[in-house]
């Protein structure tokens, strides 16, 4: 049981770490997850049902995410549409683009088909049992792709990402456009949101074009838990607590799904549950906020 | 060095909101003048900014930098020529990053790379460089800059500003939002940056004495228009008093800024 909420964890955890790029580091509330995480789920499950190499599947569901995200920056670059019009629009669109990429299909199943997470089972299974081999792989991608963004936020580009969303007059005072550092961010944290969807589908055994309904609002709840862990202006720390933030948030889920039937819950209620989830980490940090002044991130 | 020519702004045209805020304006600013501008509110001195920086493109007219015209360049592409520290401290720098990344993604100018560049050098030169403001920021290059003062945050954007070596320095009231101490500390620190690196600057100010103790060159304007424009040994005999008597001379009417004789 608790590998399983670790393993769902890890893997909403790169989603979460995208959602803290663009609401966090970019200040861009960016709506386009919804449709980018089934995204990723689509591309993935066609390609590995078409027999593409695992790894190459996986970087082509990054692309097409990155890609995805780019049209959101794009449109409001260019049309000076708000950021959330500009994510609805291409949320929006993507709904119809996916079901293209499942070549007509709203579902695509991946039971007979051999995934990344088959061939890790396959390969380590033997050794520790397979929830322990899955739990040990996601832990490494996922500090990979953590020690990566780490990385990327050190760069010269990163830092100035890190300023973007706090004072964009600077960025521009830089002589740096921040229209190119708002197409890099958008673009980067829907490819993560992808690569998060590409692996749920795995994990789950099928893609469906629904998979992403409401999941923004899961991303920021994970995002927002971890941010009552600890404050810090470490974009190490910051990116540790969002994916500490993701396994608790996975955890809550647990619950109200095993013992929510005491009090007459449904698995149906639990996006209720997210909503009152971060209404109740935004009330709780209003009341704090002087030991949380410089909790908003983006080193 | 930059060069407006019959620079026209006119906001809200053909609507009932009218605003012609600069008329026919022209400008030379040769290399290293140190202009100050005064002139009442809504003379069009910040707009007169945000059209040489490139926030605001201007109606009518030109601007060009270096023989270029950069009428229709993006502010973002100016800027690698012009350093502008607003009046408002939380403009130039990053609150939630630290000291020491702020004073990294502002030390070269244009688009930044993958490069990973802040190294033990570059630390020891950005502290070197924070002792100058004596401020003893040195010792906190890794805290936040939201947790400065005012004064300390608008000092570091002018050092920071001052490191890039901009061809022209734009100061909008920089100051002004400061307490007394602030500003004079804020103040002696521009003048000896701008000595310093030979800067061209242009400095508004809403106090007359300011503007006439500081620069080689004073500009007023009104009304949308430069109505003096005086340098060198005339720039120097100045007071108060004549360029009070100045502008009723040429105005007709007196000059009713009672803040900027009083301050």
């Amino acid at each position: 049981m608790i590998e399983g909420i670790i393993v769902e964890g890890l893997i909403y955890g790169i989603l979460a770490l995208g959602v803290f790029i663009t609401f966090r580091v970019l200040d861009f509330p960016d709506l386009t997850v919804d449709g980018t995480f089934p995204m990723g789920a689509a591309v993935m499950a066609i390609c590995l049902t078409g027999g593409m190499n695992m790894g190459l599947a996986l970087i082509v569901s990054f692309l097409c995410g990155f890609a995805a995200g780019t049209v959101t920056a794009v449109i409001h670059n260019k049309l000076g549409v708000p950021g959330l019009l500009a994510g609805i629009l291409t949320m929006t669109m993507l709904w119809s683009v996916n079901i293209r990429i499942l070549g007509g299909r709203a579902n695509l199943p991946l039971l007979r088909t051999n995934t990344i997470l088959t061939r890790v089972e396959d390969l380590f299974g033997s050794i520790a049992g397979e929830t322990a081999a899955l739990l040990v792989f996601f832990i490494v991608v996922v500090l990979v792709i953590k020690l990566l963004l780490d990385l990327f936020f050190h760069t010269d580009l990163g830092l100035t990402m890190g300023a973007m969303g706090d004072n964009e007059q600077m960025v521009i005072s830089q002589g740096v456009n921040p229209e190119m550092v708002k197409i890099i961010g958008v673009g980067l944290s829907n490819g993560l949101v992808a690569v998060s969807g590409a692996f749920a589908a795995q994990y789950q055994g099928f893609a469906d074009v629904n998979l992403g309904q409401g999941i923004v609002v899961s991303g920021l709840a994970m995002v927002m838990l971890g941010e009552f862990l600890f404050s810090s202006n470490k974009i190490g720390l910051l990116t540790t607590r969002v994916i500490l933030g993701a396994i608790i948030y996975k955890a809550i889920m647990f619950f109200g799904r095993y013992y929510g039937y005491y009090i007459n819950l449904t698995p149906n209620d639990l996006k209720l549950i997210t909503g009152v989830l971060i209404i109740v980490c935004l009330v709780v940090t209003k009341y704090r906020t002087k030991s949380f002044k410089f909790r908003r991130p983006g080193k | 060095m930059i060069k407006l020519e019959k620079i026209n702004m006119i906001f809200g045209e053909g609507t009932v909101n009218h605003n012609h805020v600069l008329k026919d304006v022209d400008l030379k600013i040769n290399r290293g003048d140190f202009i100050t501008i005064i002139g009442s509110n809504g003379a069009g001195k910040t707009t007169l900014y945000n059209v040489i920086s490139g926030n605001k493109k201007p109606t009518a007219g030109r601007v060009i930098i270096n023989d270029k015209d950069v009428t229709s360049h993006p502010e973002y592409r100016r800027a690698k020529y012009i350093g502008r520290i607003f009046q408002d401290p939380l403009l130039g720098t990053a609150g939630n990053m630290s000291i020491i990344d702020n004073m990294q993604v502002s030390g070269k100018k244009g688009f930044k790379g993958l490069k990973i560049s802040l190294n033990k050098a570059k630390r020891d030169y950005f502290r070197g460089q924070l002792e100058r403001l004596d401020m003893e920021l040195e010792q906190r290059m890794n805290d936040n800059v939201g947790m400065l003062s005012g004064g300390q945050r608008q000092a570091l954007t002018l050092l920071m500003m001052s490191l890039s070596r901009p061809e022209l320095v734009l100061l909008d009231e920089h100051t002004a939002a400061l307490d007394p101490r602030n500003a004079g500390k804020v103040l002696e620190l521009t003048s000896r940056f701008i000595q310093e690196y030979n800067f061209t600057v242009m400095m508004i100010t809403h106090n007359m004495q300011q503007a006439i103790d500081y620069g080689n060159r004073l500009i007023m304007m009104d009304e949308g228009r430069i109505i003096i424009d005086i340098s060198g040994k005339e720039k120097q005999n100045l007071t108060v008093e004549r360029l009070v008597k100045k502008f009723h001379d040429i105005r007709k009417k007196e000059f009713t800024s009672d803040e900027a004789l009083l301050s």
